[in-house]
């Protein structure tokens, strides 16, 4: 495995040097890398899933730490272990309901918990596993074969079935690492295919001849904005400029260039120019569990203009966005602190800097936060690829893309924080 | 150093297919062939002290990876042991796509010769990048690469790109931000050529005179004194072979810059590549390692911050900038305030305060500590009610209870302060003896020349002892451990351009005094060497109106000695009659008149006065007093008549105006103090006066304030006259 090994060295690099950007890109990486790490993964003969868990996992804690900012990279791998528990568990009802049939013949129970403990472990894993899920639609399906397979376990295969089992059992392995690869690549599909499904739904959102605001850059208002466009709406859009990186100038450079009504203001001009506005769209860093977001700095003082006016507050997130997890203070805790050369230059003010002379403190301090958190009070709607929610919805929404298991791994790790 | 040079040999055999495109190789010194760091650096290499806790060489090789080189030399000299066992060990072994090859040698003194032997090697084989392992930086290197690739092509004697940064230095001391000199660059602004370089004005003069050819040959030239030059060198081939042909090029900057700026026979050329938006330093000096180190924790060498070098697991960032691992052990009323960093498995105690300041790993703290712009390392114990101001403390040491670190107080490795200990302000302490006087005379003089040497002499040196500085340990109080350096002659008085602590408010309004007169002289006539001889009789010392420089120096340390002699009677509960014997004989060996004893060993009881803890004047009073009382026969034994008596008056006025202002509201209390003491004569205070009556205004202040007791002195007189 000294392959996944250097890619796994080199992707925790790039996590540390902060040299990737953007969450889409994050998240692409890293699905693409556990997907290699699963490929890579030699399977036992017993309790694959476990296995399989157990070295995304290891991967996953690490890249976690090198940027515990870019939750982008905790998604998808808490997805990525969602996936093999879904997986397992489906495989795991198809082989139960296969032995349930050759199990009525045989009746000797207590012998045979012995010989596959693993196998009723993984059962009455999923079992519990299901009982601790909130019920979404998909489970409350499954939940009914599954609960009733558990008591059965026990009573299962004899030893003149042990072979034909066994060979049952790596066919069955590899069918597990083929269906969590396949699955996978749908997630990877999902995550570099999410624009374009939120863009499809940009024609029920902006209407003829409104003005949209949105600050600083994010690709996925970018195509969001272009779609409408493309439809024949006409509607005019207020770019504020997002200090101290001005990404605004490159996001309305982008929008002249597809033929679209610009205007640039500054950040602090927003207030100003909100009453004019229809509706503001912007994109988010993360969305978290209780539906607030984390998102480029400015954007909770937009967020309070518009809810000043009445203004709606959409933000436009991948499902690769949502975090399972609740935000504690926020402004420090997923924040990163940037240098402050963006915000001034360090020669003009190298006099205010010196250490040397008065009290050999610094007076002077930049603060250069990323981030800013805005309150899911201050949102009207979220807008993912599978659809429009209420900041409410987001935790069923969560529900659905993460199990319970996963998040109780990560606040351990976390907590150590 | 076998593999290494397999694999020099390796890449030579490979040099002909390598030439089309080489890897990016950048040398990397891990020496600074100095001495600024002793004593710390007698017992560890500098770029392995640890910066905001993570040592020097790891931000250097952390820039380096992420700006894209390949292949790093790092060339070891002073502890290379140490430095290669910490690169084996750490991750700069096993990465892919940066390799870190080590290069030892026992006996370069100096850059040049780390060069030279570089090029012995053949291991470079393109444009590289030079640089020393104490740099900091966060800037890309592959604009700086292409433009020196542009230059090279169009003229083949374009060797060199510097780089440099706009920085203003300090007008008042003339030393930029991170207590280097002032630098002068001229520049050409459209071709970015350097064509003068000059790091040791000298500020007396006034002037810096270019060469007539530079204007001539140059359409605009413009002279940058708010340059900082960052020691990040994008140099060819050409720079290493230079260095081989002069084999007397011993210091980069120097030597080298300075050698080809004005050797015109070969023609070749250096040029800067100014960074705006980035950051890039060296640490020179404690004081650069405090700027360097705020600069860090204020995150201006974003992303190599502690918490992204670290992985932010490890330490996170709090409000008001402070940095705090994960298990740190805080009390819950200890302050922390702005701008703290606090390490792994450290424990602070009760209502002990912390701001502006580092502390390093497993260290404890306890209660009622004040910690202000200090530095601490790792595994340091510093017991209850100690404080400390802008000093630096290394791994290992102990404080003990009520121990008192001054500003500017240096700690080397496992040094141990006695309880209410409070050691002197710029004190460099350490286990190991100083080197002998002679030696570091010596390399005060030709420091980049010898000081390589010297750094490797400590090793032989821990067992000599130096016979003048036989003192025993117990010089850091009771239960201590380590020897304080005593300061070069003519050093102190630089002492502070490069500490750790501030530079003191009396020096700023010092220096400004002088530098306003130098000016006025300058525009009257400019007359320089008067200006000098100005400057000498400003300092208000009475007796040496007509000397020279020189003189001055020498009472300057004469007054050192004397107050080192009074402090050991003090602490050491030295007969009187002893004490006058000692300074006798300093006396006489610094060839002063009684006068000057009689001023300096009054000063240094002022001095202690004030260096004793109190809280209000009142207190400061009563300290004054006490010393007084008990060594009035000390003081009185070297005043014999009333001009002596009249000097110190006078040189009490000089320290109240000057180093310790504490005295100023105090000055009548103290002066009649001293008459009680029989110490003065009211002859001499009434002389004394009578004297300043005359003098300008700015001089009259004390005159005014003592005016009361002056009067009752002369009302006294007048009845006594009319007794009789």
């Amino acid at each position: 495995m000294p392959d996944t090994q250097a890619l796994v060295n080199d992707f925790l690099n790039k996590l540390k040097k902060r040299k990737i950007e953007g969450s889409q890109a994050t998240a692409k990486q890293t699905a693409e890398l556990l997907r290699s790490v699963i490929s890579q993964t030699r399977m036992p003969y017993t309790n694959q899933a476990a296995a399989l868990i157990h070295s995304v996992k290891a991967v996953g804690e690490r890249l976690i730490a090198a940027n515990p900012v870019e939750l982008a990279v905790g998604n998808v791998v808490r997805r990525v272990l969602h996936i093999i528990r879904e997986e397992d568990l489906s495989l795991t009802t198809a082989a139960m309901a296969g032995l349930n049939l050759s199990a009525e013949s045989d009746d000797e129970d207590d012998t045979d918990r012995d010989n596959h403990p693993a196998l009723s472990a993984a059962a009455i894993a999923a079992a519990s596993r299901s009982t601790l899920r909130p019920p979404s639609l998909q489970t409350l399906l499954e939940d009914l074969p599954d609960s009733a397979a558990v008591p059965h376990t026990s009573s299962s295969g004899g030893d003149s079935e042990g072979k034909s089992k066994s060979a049952d059992k790596s066919s069955r392995s590899r069918k597990l690492k083929h269906d969590v690869i396949e699955a996978v690549n749908e997630l990877i599909q999902d995550i570099s295919t999410c624009h374009e499904l939120i863009a499809e739904q940009a024609v029920e959102h902006i209407h003829q001849n409104e003005v949209i605001l949105t600050l600083g850059s994010s690709r996925t208002v970018l195509e969001f904005l272009c779609a409408a466009k493309e439809k024949k709406r006409s509607f005019r859009v207020f770019v504020a400029e997002g200090a101290p990186r001005y990404q605004g100038h490159l996001l309305a450079k982008e929008l002249v260039t597809r033929g679209l009504q610009t205007t640039l203001i500054t950040d602090s001009a927003v207030f100003a120019m909100i009453s004019r506005v229809n509706m503001v769209i912007v994109g988010a860093h993360v969305v978290m569990a209780n539906g607030g977001v984390i998102a480029p700095v400015g954007l909770n003082m937009v967020a309070l203009a518009a809810q000043k006016h009445a203004v709606p507050f959409v933000v436009l997130a991948g499902s690769h966005k949502l975090c399972p997890l609740y935000p504690h203070h926020p402004e420090v805790l997923l924040n990163e602190l940037r240098s402050p050369s963006e915000l001034l230059d360090f020669g003009e003010f190298s006099d205010c800097l010196d250490f040397g002379s008065g009290i050999g403190a610094p007076l002077l301090h930049v603060v250069n936060p990323t981030f800013d958190y805005v309150p899911p009070k201050l949102v009207s709607l979220f807008i993912t690829d599978t659809g429009g929610h209420n900041p409410s919805y987001m935790y069923r929404l969560i529900a659905d893309y993460y199990s319970a298991d996963d998040l109780v791994l990560e606040r351990r790790t976390t907590s150590g924080n | 150093m076998g593999a290494q040079k397999k694999g020099a040999t390796a890449r030579v055999s490979e040099d002909a297919e390598e030439l089309a495109r080489h890897p990016l190789q950048a040398i990397l010194l891990a020496d600074s062939f100095t001495t600024k760091f002793r004593p710390i650096t007698l017992e560890r290499p500098k770029v392995l002290l640890p910066l905001v806790n993570i040592p020097m060489i790891n931000y250097t090789l952390a820039w380096l990876e992420s700006a894209g080189v390949e292949e790093v030399f790092v060339f070891c000299c002073a502890h290379s042991k140490q430095v290669i066992d910490y690169l084996e060990s750490s991750e700069w072994s096993s990465q892919p796509n940066f390799s870190v090859t080590t290069i030892e040698s026992h006996n370069s003194i100096s850059a040049g010769d780390a060069l030279r032997l570089i090029y012995e090697r053949n291991v470079i084989h393109g444009d590289f990048v030079l640089i020393s392992g104490d740099t900091v930086s966060n800037m890309s290197l592959i604009q700086a690469f292409q433009e020196h690739k542009d230059r090279r092509k169009k003229d083949a004697n374009a060797i060199m790109t510097m780089v440099v940064k706009q920085s203003k230095p300090s007008p008042i001391t003339q030393q930029s931000r991170l207590g280097t000199d002032e630098l002068f660059m001229a520049i050409n602004p459209v071709t970015k050529q350097l064509l003068y370089y000059e790091d040791k004005a000298e500020y007396s003069k006034g002037f810096i005179s270019l060469d007539k050819t530079l204007i001539a040959d140059n359409p605009s030239v413009i002279l940058h004194n708010d340059k900082q030059d960052c020691y990040i060198d994008i140099c060819s081939q050409e720079v290493l072979s230079l260095f081989t042909d002069n084999f007397d090029y011993q210091h980069l900057r120097r030597h080298f810059v300075k050698g080809l700026l004005v050797d015109d026979i070969m023609g070749y050329k250096i040029f800067t590549h100014e960074i705006h938006s980035s950051y890039a330093a060296r640490i020179d000096n404690f004081r650069s390692y405090d700027t360097i180190s705020k600069d860090i924790i204020q995150r201006w060498t974003y992303p190599f911050v502690p918490d992204v070098l670290c992985g932010s697991s490890a330490i996170k960032v709090e409000r008001q900038g402070t940095y705090r691992a994960s298990d740190v052990t805080l009390s819950r009323s200890a302050q922390l305030g702005s701008f703290a960093f606090i390490g792994q498995g450290t424990k602070i105690g009760n209502d002990t305060k912390i701001s502006h300041s580092v502390i390093g790993e497993r260290c404890t703290i306890g209660s009622n500590v004040t910690i202000e712009g200090s530095y601490i390392w790792n595994n340091v114990t510093i017991e209850d009610g100690c404080q400390l101001r802008n000093a630096i403390v290394c791994d290992g040491v102990i404080l003990k209870s009520g121990a008192v670190l001054q500003p500017g107080v240096i700690l080397s490795f496992k040094v141990v302060v006695g309880q209410q200990f409070v050691v002197p302000a710029y004190s460099k302490v350490s286990l190991l003896q100083q080197p002998t006087q002679q030696d570091s005379d010596e390399e005060l003089e030709y420091a980049d020349s010898t000081s390589g040497t010297g750094e490797l002499r400590s090793d032989k040196l821990n067992g000599a002892i130096a016979p003048d500085l036989s003192e025993t340990a117990s010089e850091l109080g009771t239960g201590g451990v380590g020897y304080i350096w005593t300061v070069f002659e003519g050093a102190y008085d630089e002492e502070w351009r490069h500490s750790v602590a501030p530079i003191p408010t009396n020096k700023l309004v010092k220096l400004m005094l002088d530098k306003d007169e130098d000016e006025e002289l300058l525009t009257q006539d400019g007359n320089v060497i008067s200006a000098l001889e100005l400057k000498t009789d400003s300092d208000g010392n009475g007796s040496e109106d007509d000397n020279n420089e020189d003189s001055r120096d020498d009472y300057v340390s004469f007054e050192k000695e004397v107050e080192a002699t009074f402090l050991r009677a003090v602490h050491e509960n030295v007969k009187v009659d002893l004490a006058v014997l000692e300074v006798n004989a300093l006396r006489l060996s610094y060839n002063m008149a009684s006068v000057d004893c009689g001023g300096a060993i009054f000063y240094s009881m002022m001095k202690l006065a004030v260096e004793s803890p109190h809280n209000s004047a009142s207190e400061l009073h009563r300290n004054a007093a006490d010393i007084v009382t008990t060594w009035q026969k000390l003081l009185k034994s070297f005043l014999h008549d009333i001009d002596e008596e009249i000097e110190v008056i006078l040189k009490f006025e000089e320290m109240c105006l000057e180093s310790a202002k504490e005295f100023a509201a105090l000055f009548p209390q103290i002066l009649h103090l001293l008459y009680d003491k029989e110490i003065l004569q009211e002859d001499a205070i009434l002389r004394w006066a009578d004297e300043k009556e005359g003098a300008d205004e700015s001089d009259k202040v004390f005159l005014k304030r003592s005016e009361k007791f002056i009067q009752w002195l002369r009302e006294a007189e007048e009845e006594e006259e009319e007794d009789e």
